[in-house]
């Protein structure tokens, strides 16, 4: 492996793969931090913050729970950034590839981005 | 439920694994291991499984991306047609029964999975031809194999088709909430001859999109369960960064003898399902 690596085979990664790629490990390790907290927290205390079994389905409830520190509730607000994570990626590519004056890419992304958060419209 | 909890966890690692290799969701593994080993009922398995393809596409991107495998340029502009094919999906789903298309898209894939059994020794595509569109696009691309120890350059031919797939894969997805990875993967490597490590690398990458498009639906219905789903996201993320080491150093013949059954198990899946058959 160090071999490999020594030999400098792979091309090097280009602008837009490196920020594209940071976006998406910054978008996992936080989103991943969050969800453990909750689950920890859930798990020795035993409670989710809600009666029952139950849990919050709207994002202000999500957010708010969190804030007061309710396991399931901050388990939620770390799903909603890991949903979050591949749309804020798509955004990044569209800044990305306008700083690279790709504007044939520009295009292209803002469509993806666009259509994606259509989507939630109609999904509500 | 701290036990129940390191279950889940353990299988979703082996789902993440399985799926960032093979440029599938994962799904196929959580939801029946969710529903079948630990009781859980369909929509909250099925929301897991969603949390499992976007972990997965997000998990495993990151290296695949920084390695360069992923072909970012191909990903984005096939997002279109899976995006716009998504929200078809979903305006569609109420008013069709989704049995025929089950059993249209089980046939394709059947076909697929025939047509990866032809190519089973071939280790890259070969001579490509670029398609004129590609060419405007500049889908073209290389990387590095660490299985083959060298530089690989590739066309891309027939955009329509993938394009034409790809927005089918995007329906399916609006309509059942899945990654339809086994559908992209299909996408790139039947129809526009991409090396089989770029087309599964590029299928996740494109798939937490996918994924991302539906689940705010999922998620504001009550589907996405705290409990269940944070050890899935958590599992996965940790299996798709290992799957993602150990694909790059998989020969592509490897990977296709691990596809092909994969993909005649879910045509079959699909098929049954749109003749009304249970098959678990």
């Amino acid at each position: 492996m160090i071999n490999q690596e020594a030999h400098k085979l792979t091309r090097e990664p280009n602008e837009v793969e490196i920020l594209v790629a940071q976006s998406l490990r910054f978008g996992v390790l936080l989103s991943a931090a969050v969800i453990l907290v909750g689950l920890v927290l859930f798990l020795f205390s035993g409670e989710g913050g809600y009666p029952g079994e139950s849990y919050p389905t709207q994002l202000k409830d999500i957010f708010a729970g969190a804030l007061s520190l309710k396991p399931f509730a901050i388990i939620l607000a770390g799903l909603v950034l890991l949903i979050c994570t591949p749309i804020m990626r798509v955004g990044i590519s569209v800044l990305v590839f306008l700083k690279e004056k790709d504007w044939l890419y520009v295009g292209i992304s803002s469509v993806v981005f666009l259509i994606l958060i259509s989507g939630f419209f109609f999904g509500k | 439920m701290t036990i129940i909890a390191i279950k889940i966890l353990l299988v979703s690692i082996s789902a993440g694994i399985l799926g960032s290799i093979l440029g599938l969701g994962g799904g196929i593994i959580v939801t029946p291991a969710l529903t079948l080993l630990f009781g859980v009922d369909i929509q909250h398995a099925i929301g897991a499984s969603l949390i499992s393809v976007i972990s997965t596409s997000s998990g495993a991107a990151i290296a695949y991306i920084r390695d360069g495998i992923t072909n970012i340029r191909v990903g984005m502009f096939l997002e279109i047609a899976t995006t716009v094919g998504a929200i078809t999906g979903a305006l569609i789903a109420g008013l069709i029964s989704p049995n025929l298309l089950y059993i249209i898209f089980g046939l394709l894939l059947f076909y697929s999975a025939l047509a990866m059994l032809k190519k089973k020794k071939e280790e890259l595509p070969g001579e490509v031809p670029l398609h004129s569109v590609a060419s405007k696009l500049k889908l073209q691309g290389e990387y590095y194999d660490k299985a083959l120890k060298k530089n690989v350059t590739y066309n891309v031919d027939n955009v329509y088709g993938g394009f034409s797939v790809m927005y089918g894969a995007g329906v399916i997805s609006g309509l059942l909430g899945i990654g339809s990875g086994s559908f992209k993967v299909m996408a790139m490597d039947v129809f526009m001859k991409l090396p089989l490590k770029v087309s599964s690398a590029t299928s996740n990458f494109m798939m937490g999109v996918t994924g991302a498009a539906s689940a705010g639906i999922y998620l504001f219905r009550g589907d996405i369960n705290p409990i269940i789903s944070a050890p899935v996201a958590i599992g996965v993320l940790i299996g798709a960064t290992i799957g993602a080491k150990i694909m790059q150093r998989l020969k592509s013949k490897t990977i296709r003898k691990l596809f092909i059954p994969v993909l005649m198990y879910v045509a079959i899946q699909m098929m049954a399902q749109g003749l009304g058959v249970k098959l678990w």
